[in-house]
C-alpha cells in the first residue's frame, strides 16, 4: 500500500504528460488546434454590448464574413496585437467584432478609450462562457466566420503582421468573393 | 566574429555539460575520487563558457549587429541602451540563454561553496546539474539558437515592443529565472539523495540555504511582475490569476512549503520523503513556469502551441526531468525512514499543516489553470475559471494558513502546548477584534473579505511581535538580559519573524483594495478633480520628444488641504516605428496610499483631456510585504550555522542519527 503511495506522483504525471503529448501529436500545426470547430457552425452567442454598443449575437453577423477577436484589458499579448487591429481597421477597412473575455466592462471600455477602438461592435463575455464554447485557451484569439456563420479559421495568440498579410487578408478576400457571388 | 565565438562557446558548454553529467556519476559509483571531483572543474568551465556566450549576444545587441536574426527581430538602433541590454532576454531565445547562464552560476556556486560536502554527494549533485544543462543547451542549439546569422543583413531592426520597454519588466525575468534556476539545486540534491538512498539532517542543512536564496529571488520576481502589471496594465489591478502569473506563483507556493518542511528534516529528522517530493515538484513547476514567462514568444498558455517543434522538445525535456525523477522517487523513497516521532499538536504538526495548506493551495491553482484545457479535451460540461473560482477556493485555504502562521512558531517541538500558546497571545485577540471593528466601521459593513483580511493581518502581525518579545523575554526579565538574548538569538529566528511579518503586511495590502476610490473625467486645462481629500489641477499638456517616441506630457498639480504635494506627470507615448501608443501612469506614493493618474484621450475640440485618477490606500503594502518577506529570507540566510562547520554528517549519534548509522 505505502509503495503505491510513492508511485502516485509518477502516475499523475504520466496522465498529465500523456494528455499533453496526445494534444501535441494530434496535428502538426498546433495553431489550428483544436480543429473540431473548423468548418463547423460557430457556437451560438448573444452578448450584451459594451458601453453604448449594440448587442452582439451570432445571428446578427450572418450574411457577411466576420472577424471575431477575443481580447481582455488584463492581457499582455492583446496589447501587443492592438496596433495591428487598428491598422486592419484604418488601412484595410476590415470589420472586426470584439468579445471582451473575462474582463470587467469598465476596464474594457477604458482600454478602448485609451488606446483606440478597432472594433465595429464589442460583446461582453464577462463569465467567459462564450469563450469556452469557442474553445478559447487564452486571449487573444481570432476567428474568421464566413457569411453562413461557419468557422473558417482560428488564430491562436496574437496576430502578426505576417499572419495578417499571408492568411487573414487573403482568406477574407476569398470569403467576400464567395458571398458576393452567392447573393 | 564575436557572435561566432559565443555560438562556439555554447556548443563547447554542451560538451562540457555532457562530461559533467556522466563522469562524476560513474566516479561516485566506483568511489573514484578524481572522477568525482571532476564535476567541480566542469561546473566552473561551464560558467566561463556560458558567460562568454551571454556576453557575445549582449555585444551583438549593444553594437546593433543586424546580421544576427535575433537582434533584427528584437532591437533597433533608436532603442535606449538599457533596453538594448535587457532586450537580450526580452525574447525567447535570449531568455533561454539567460536561463542556462544562471544555471551555470548556480552549479559553479555549489562547486565553490561545498568544501564540507561528502565527495560522493557533491559528485552526484554536479552530475544532475549537468544533466539539466545538457537538456537546455540542446534545446537552445537545436530549436532556439540566438546566434543564427541573416544573409543578407538587415538595415535596421524591428524594435522591441514598446509595452515591454519598461524597467519593471526588464528586470522581472532575471529575478524570476534566478528563483526558478535556484530551485534546480534543491532538485539536484534531492535526486542525488535518492541515488544515494539517504537523507539526513546534514542533507537538509545543505539544501536549505539554496532553497531559501531561490525563494527570495522568486518572491522579488513575482512582486516585480505584479507591480509592473499594476502601473502599466490593469488600471490599478495587481493580480489577475492569469495563467502566466499562476505559472510563477505555483513554484513559489511549493517552494515555501519546501523551506518549511526542510526545517523539520533538519531539526527532527523526519518528513524526509515528503521533503524530497516537494523539492522535485518545486523544480518541475519552475520548469513549466520557465516556458510561460511574460517575455518573448512564449507569452501565455499558447506557449506549447505556437511552435510544434519547440513544443515537442519542451515536452520531452519535461518528461525526462520530471518523469525520471519521479520514477527514481517511486523506487527509492519508500526506503527513507523517518526518525523523530511527534504529537499532532507540536511545531512539526504546525509545519505539516502549513505544508498541507500550501500544497492544496498550489493544487487548486494548478487545477484552475489547466481545468479549461481538460474540459475541452473530455467534452465535459462548460465551466468558467477566473476570479470567482480562486476567491472561493484558494482564499479560504489561506485563511487558516495565516492563522496558523501566527501560532505555529510558539509551539514546542515534539509536543506543543496549544492552550498555553493561545493564552500567550491574548493581546493579539484584542488587537484583531479592534482591527475588525474599525474595518467594519470604515467600510460600513462592506465586503466580508476586506474585514476578514484586516483581522488576519493584525492577528499575524501582533502574534509575530508577541512571539519575538517572548523569546527575548522583554518586559519579563531585566533589559540587560533581554539585550543579551537578542544578541545570541540566531539570525534564522529573526529571519522567520521578519518574513512572517512581511506576510501580514501583504495581507493588509490585499484587503485594502475594498477602499479604493476612482474618478474618470474629461478635464479642461486649468480645471480640477477632487478625490479623497486631494485637489488635482490639470495645468498643461505638452508634446515632448523622447528617444524613440513622442510624448504628450501632462502636468497635474496635486494639493492636499491647500498645500502643494507634487506636480505629477502622466504621459501618453506614441512609438512611430510600431505605430503604437502606450500610457505612462504617474504614481505618487507615501507608502500608506497611492495616488495614481493616467492620461487618456484628448477631448473633442482640444484643450480637454481624459484623466483617470485613483486613490488606493495601503496598496504599496502588497509589494512592501513581499520585499520584507524576501529580506527575512536573506536575514535567515546570513545565519552563521550555514557557514560554520556544523554541517557535517552525523556519525550515528544524537538526534540527527539516521540511515547514516547503517553504513
Amino acid at each position: 500500500m505505502s509503495r503505491l503511495l510513492y508511485l502516485l506522483p509518477l502516475l499523475l504525471f504520466v496522465i498529465l504528460a500523456g494528455y499533453f503529448t496526445a494534444s501535441l501529436r494530434s496535428g502538426r500545426d498546433i495553431r489550428e488546434l483544436p480543429s473540431a470547430l473548423i468548418s463547423k457552425p460557430a457556437p451560438n452567442f448573444d452578448l450584451d454590448g459594451l458601453g453604448r454598443s449594440e448587442k452582439l449575437s451570432l445571428s446578427g453577423l450572418k450574411g457577411h464574413p466576420a472577424v471575431i477577436n477575443f481580447f481582455a484589458s488584463w492581457c499582455v499579448p492583446c496589447r501587443v496585437e492592438h496596433p495591428l487591429l487598428m491598422r486592419l481597421k484604418t488601412e484595410n477597412h476590415v470589420t472586426i467584432y470584439g468579445i471582451a473575455y473575462k474582463d470587467k466592462p469598465a476596464d474594457s471600455l477604458k482600454l478602448l478609450d485609451t488606446y483606440g477602438d478597432p472594433y465595429a461592435r464589442v460583446g461582453v463575455d464577462q463569465a467567459g462562457l462564450t469563450g469556452l464554447d469557442f474553445g478559447v485557451y487564452g486571449v487573444p484569439e481570432t476567428y474568421v466566420l464566413d457569411s453562413a456563420g461557419i468557422i473558417r479559421k482560428r488564430f491562436v495568440g496574437p496576430l502578426t503582421a505576417e499572419s495578417v498579410d499571408t492568411e487573414l487578408l487573403p482568406l477574407l478576400k476569398q470569403l467576400e468573393h464567395a458571398s458576393g457571388g452567392a447573393s | 566574429m564575436i557572435t561566432e565565438l559565443g555560438h562556439f562557446a555554447l556548443i563547447l558548454a554542451l560538451f562540457v555539460a555532457i562530461v559533467q553529467a556522466t563522469v562524476p556519476l560513474i566516479g561516485a559509483a566506483r568511489r573514484h575520487n578524481g572522477w568525482m571531483m571532476f564535476g567541480r572543474a566542469c561546473a566552473l568551465a561551464g560558467l566561463v563558457l556560458t558567460t562568454q556566450a551571454m556576453l557575445a549576444l549582449m555585444h551583438a545587441y549593444v553594437v546593433s549587429d543586424f546580421s544576427v536574426i535575433n537582434v533584427i527581430a528584437n532591437s533597433h538602433t533608436d532603442k535606449p541602451l538599457l533596453y538594448k541590454i535587457t532586450g537580450v532576454w526580452g525574447n525567447h531565445e535570449g531568455s533561454m540563454l539567460l536561463w542556462v547562464f544562471m544555471l551555470a552560476v548556480c552549479s559553479a556556486a555549489v562547486a565553490l561553496f561545498s568544501d564540507n560536502l561528502p565527495p560522493a554527494l557533491l559528485a552526484r549533485v554536479m552530475a544532475v546539474q549537468g544533466m539539466i544543462a545538457v537538456g537546455f543547451l540542446l534545446f537552445i542549439l537545436l530549436t532556439s539558437n540566438p546566434f543564427l546569422r541573416s544573409v543578407p543583413p538587415a538595415l535596421n531592426g524591428n524594435g522591441l515592443n514598446p509595452v515591454l520597454q519598461d524597467p519593471g519588466l526588464a528586470f522581472h525575468p532575471p529575478f524570476l529565472y534566478l528563483g526558478y534556476v535556484g530551485f534546480s539545486v534543491a532538485f539536484s540534491f534531492a535526486v542525488a539523495a535518492l541515488i544515494e538512498g539517504r537523507v539526513d539532517a546534514a542533507w537538509a542543512r545543505w539544501v536549505r540555504p539554496w532553497t531559501l536564496a531561490s525563494w527570495c529571488a522568486l518572491t522579488i520576481g513575482i512582486a516585480m511582475g505584479s507591480w509592473w502589471a499594476y502601473y502599466t496594465l490593469g488600471w490599478g489591478g495587481w493580480w489577475f490569476w492569469d495563467p502566466v502569473e499562476n505559472a510563477s506563483f505555483m513554484p513559489w507556493l511549493v517552494g515555501t512549503a519546501l523551506i518549511h518542511s526542510a526545517i523539520v528534516v533538519e531539526k527532527r529528522d523526519t518528513l524526509k520523503s515528503w521533503t524530497i517530493l516537494l523539492a522535485i515538484i518545486t523544480f518541475s513547476l519552475s520548469l513549466v513556469g520557465t516556458f510561460l514567462v511574460r517575455s518573448g514568444v512564449l507569452t501565455s498558455v499558447h506557449a506549447f502551441a505556437t511552435d510544434p517543434e519547440r513544443g515537442s522538445f519542451i515536452l520531452g525535456l519535461l518528461v525526462a526531468a520530471i518523469g525520471g525523477s519521479l520514477t527514481l522517487y517511486a523506487i527509492r523513497a519508500p526506503a527513507l525512514r523517518g526518525g523523530g516521532l511527534f504529537a499532532p499538536i507540536s511545531r512539526e504538526g504546525a509545519l505539516v499543516l502549513n505544508n498541507l495548506l500550501l500544497s492544496c493551495g498550489c493544487a487548486t491553482v494548478f487545477l484552475g489553470t489547466l481545468y479549461p484545457l481538460f474540459l475541452d479535451a473530455t467534452g465535459g460540461p462548460k465551466l468558467s475559471v477566473g476570479f470567482p473560482f480562486f476567491n472561493r477556493t484558494f482564499v479560504p485555504m489561506m485563511v487558516p494558513m495565516v492563522i496558523a502562521v501566527g501560532i505555529g512558531p510558539m509551539l514546542a517541538w515534539k509536543r506543543g502546548d496549544l492552550l498555553g500558546a493561545l493564552q500567550r497571545v491574548w493581546a493579539a485577540y484584542i488587537a484583531t477584534a479592534l482591527a475588525v471593528l474599525i474595518a467594519f466601521y470604515v467600510t460600513n459593513g462592506g465586503p466580508v473579505l476586506a474585514v476578514l483580511g484586516f483581522g488576519l493581518a493584525t492577528w499575524l502581525a501582533t502574534a509575530v511581535v508577541i512571539e519575538l518579545t517572548d523569546r527575548l523575554g522583554l518586559f519579563r526579565i531585566a533589559v540587560r538580559d533581554s539585550l543579551h538574548r537578542a544578541i545570541r538569538l540566531p539570525r534564522a529566528a529573526y529571519g522567520m519573524s521578519i518574513a512572517h511579518f512581511g506576510l501580514a503586511v501583504s495581507v493588509a495590502g490585499f484587503s485594502a483594495s475594498a477602499f479604493d476610490r476612482e474618478a474618470i473625467e474629461v478635464v479642461k486645462i486649468g480645471n480640477a478633480i477632487d478625490i479623497a481629500g486631494y485637489h488635482l489641477v490639470l495645468e498643461s499638456v505638452d508634446r515632448i520628444p523622447g528617444p524613440n517616441y513622442v510624448a504628450d506630457d501632462a502636468a497635474v498639480r496635486v494639493s492636499h488641504d491647500g498645500h502643494l504635494v507634487k506636480v505629477m506627470h502622466p504621459e501618453r507615448r506614441f512609438f512611430p516605428l510600431q505605430s503604437q501608443t502606450t500610457s505612462e501612469t504617474a504614481i505618487r506614493t507615501n507608502l500608506l496610499s497611492d495616488l495614481y493618474i493616467a492620461l487618456g484621450d484628448p477631448g473633442d475640440g482640444g484643450g480637454a483631456w481624459t484623466l483617470r485618477v485613483y486613490w488606493k490606500p495601503l496598496v504599496p503594502f502588497i509589494w512592501l510585504g513581499a520585499v520584507i518577506m524576501a529580506f527575512g529570507g536573506l536575514v535567515s540566510l546570513s545565519d552563521r550555522r550555514w557557514r560554520v562547520g556544523v554541517a557535517k554528517r552525523a556519525r550515528g549519534k544524537g538526534p540527527v542519527a539516521s540511515a547514516a548509522a547503517a553504513e
